[in-house]
């Protein structure tokens, strides 16, 4: 756990880049500190090993002060990765990797060892590790950043705008990344950005931080977007703030209805009675894996769906995932297909049963309404 | 008989290849004069050069202090100290000293300024101490430059330890000074042959020495189309 009680940064030239915050990063959690440019996040995160030392108030790493050892050997136990990785370009990537374990006196071969291990765990391949940094992409430097940060397994991270120099593509890809190494590691991350769809995606709880240092609101995620503090916070979520929100509730509380669901075999007395009912009927396959939509009027007289060539089927866009995936998955997959009908599918990729959007209504309703979300992300 | 014959007669004359004025002496003098002034001049140039850059303070002084060194005419120099303090190693010496101190010291000093501020704030970060950010991150990722420095420092010593030669100092400056005494223009001929082999030498000594102390890492192109 990391507490900042009342910590300030007051710059020589005057500028007030924080000012005296109080704030608690929780341990085996993410804390973002997300803001405008300028609003003293780089400063705030860079207080806690030291490169800037306040000029009030005191951190504490777990109860301890920072303060109480010598600032070299209190980096060496806190993970550190900047924008552009900073790694040594005349060390090879596995050399970069073994960088801290070896100032710590770990053994060569133990260190090596460590490093291979964790090159792997950020997901470069055992190739990777004899090359130099230049040989690598901006993303796969990133990665080794990070394997760099983790090689002597401190319980504390703290990344500045790690992901900010890379393409979106490959962002996704490195956040994504990161949710499952935190997943396995669980480790106290405090992470900078100024990207509020990051803080968002990578936040057990955020502080939105605004120009002069002050903190405007430290929530969940999902408090933040239902309820923003003030209109700076608003105005810093963006407009689609409601929508964004669905993404922490589960799908599971949406009403699914399997009448307009019809097996591509089943006897044509019963896809005639289906017709008679819906306006649109899912053609699914023999294990109800989903083909398609059918309007109903193209239904053919005799009842064989089988006769209906696959391209008569309308998209269904994209399935949603009942319980794992979130009312914004439902929404969104119902938003997306010509049908305005979501498919709720099981883990196997079932289909369990539709809902229209004014079907999914009340399922938002109710989640805007409900104090909290039922689940993380 | 034209000029390159005659320093061709010269040189394959055995009497020119012995004793304390033969070829061999005269060039391990050479290099014995460069080696020193390089040497000494590193011993003031390279610390000054790595405290600058590092710390980044002091670019006014080292650039003055760089400047006037250059601005030394060598063989003004030479002569000055020699009228006062006689033809002696120091006469001779202090001149290419203060010779081989610019490029070192702005190599060493712009390189080390101008390291990506990541790369030392990554290694500060992950807890190296000052020391071991210089010697470990600054250094090496200045390597190209500041060898350059010293690869100026030496071409420097070189050019000018036979410029020195003027004041009865040794190397291979001797034969240019002495052949034109007598008037033997196969020995200045021959003796500027071997200044040029000398000078080839020492670049070639410093490609060597790139390969040896340079990390592939800092030398892309090279390893982009191995
Ligand atoms: N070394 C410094 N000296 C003076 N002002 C600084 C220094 N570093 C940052 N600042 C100022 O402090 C404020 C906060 O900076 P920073 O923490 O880098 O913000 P952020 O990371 O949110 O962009 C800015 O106004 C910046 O200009
Ligand atoms: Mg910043």
């Amino acid at each position: 756990m990391i507490s900042f009680q009342q910590v300030g940064k007051t710059y020589p030239d005057g500028t007030v880049a924080v000012a005296a915050t109080d704030l608690t990063a929780d341990s085996g959690r993410i804390t973002v500190l997300v803001g405008p440019s300028g609003s003293g996040k780089t400063t705030l995160l860079r207080m806690v090993n030291r490169m800037i030392e306040p000029t009030s108030g005191s951190i504490l790493i777990d109860g301890v002060d920072v303060r109480s050892k010598p600032a070299p050997e209190l980096r060496r136990g806190i993970g550190y990765v900047i924008q552009n990785a900073g790694l040594f370009p005349h060390r090879t990537v596995l050399a970069n990797v073994m960088t801290v374990p070896r100032l710590l006196g770990w053994s060569k071969e133990k260190a090596r060892e460590r490093a291979m291990e964790l090159l792997l765990t950020v997901g470069l391949e055992a190739d990777h590790a004899k090359r130099y940094p230049f040989q690598l992409s901006g993303g796969q430097q990133q990665r080794v950043g990070v394997a760099r940060a983790l090689a002597a397994d401190p319980p504390v991270l703290l990344m500045d705008e790690p992901f900010s120099a890379v393409d979106p593509v490959v962002r996704k890809d490195l956040q994504t990344e990161l949710l499952r190494i935190q997943s396995e590691l669980e480790k106290t991350i405090l992470f900078v950005t100024h990207d509020i769809d990051e803080a968002i995606l990578l936040g057990d709880r955020v502080a939105v931080l605004n120009t002069g240092g002050t903190l405007e609101q430290f929530d969940t995620p999902s408090e933040l977007l239902a309820h923003p503090k003030n209109e700076f916070v608003e105005g810093f979520l963006g407009v689609d703030r409601g929508v964004r929100r669905l993404s922490f509730f589960s799908s599971g509380a949406v009403p699914l209805r399997p009448e307009p669901v019809v097996a591509v075999d089943a006897p044509p007395q019963e896809v005639l009675a289906r017709k008679g009912t819906q306006p649109w009927l899912l053609v699914v396959d023999a294990e109800t894996k989903p083909l398609g939509w059918l309007p109903a009027q193209q239904v053919p007289a005799d009842g064989d769906l089988s006769r209906v060539p696959a391209a008569d089927l309308v998209s269904y866009g994209h399935a949603f995932t009942v319980e794992a995936e979130s009312l914004r998955a439902a929404l969104d997959s119902a938003v997306l297909s010509p049908s305005s009908r979501a498919v709720g599918v099981d883990a196997d990729g079932r289909v369990v049963g539709v809902a229209s959007v004014e079907e999914l209504v009340p399922a938002i309703r109710a989640a805007q309404d409900g104090s909290s979300p039922e689940n993380g992300r | 008989m034209n000029v390159l014959s005659e320093a061709w007669g010269w040189l394959t004359t055995a009497a020119n290849w012995h004793g304390s004025d033969g070829i061999p002496t005269r060039f391990l003098e050479h290099f014995e004069y460069s080696i020193e002034a390089v040497l000494l001049g590193a011993l003031i140039a390279f610390p000054l050069g790595l405290l600058t850059g590092h710390t980044k303070r002091g670019g006014l002084v080292v650039t003055s202090l760089a400047n006037v060194a250059r601005a030394l005419p060598t063989l003004g120099l030479v002569v000055l100290l020699v009228v006062l303090i006689g033809v002696k190693f120091r006469a001779v010496m202090i001149p290419l000293v203060a010779l081989t101190i610019p490029p070192i010291l702005l190599n060493t000093y712009e390189g080390v300024r101008n390291v990506d501020p990541q790369l030392t704030d990554a290694a500060k970060g992950m807890g190296l101490r000052p020391w071991q950010v210089l010697w470990r991150a600054e250094v090496p990722a200045a390597a190209p430059l500041i060898l350059t420095g010293f690869q100026f420092a030496a071409v420097n010593a070189v050019a000018n330890t036979a410029i020195a030669a003027y004041s009865s100092f040794g190397g291979l400056g001797r034969f240019v000074i002495d052949g034109l005494a007598t008037t033997d223009y196969g020995e200045v001929a021959g003796g500027a042959i071997l200044i040029v082999i000398a000078a080839i030498l020492n670049l070639m000594f410093f490609a060597v020495l790139r390969r040896v102390l340079i990390s592939p890492g800092l030398q892309p192109r090279k390893q982009a189309t191995a």
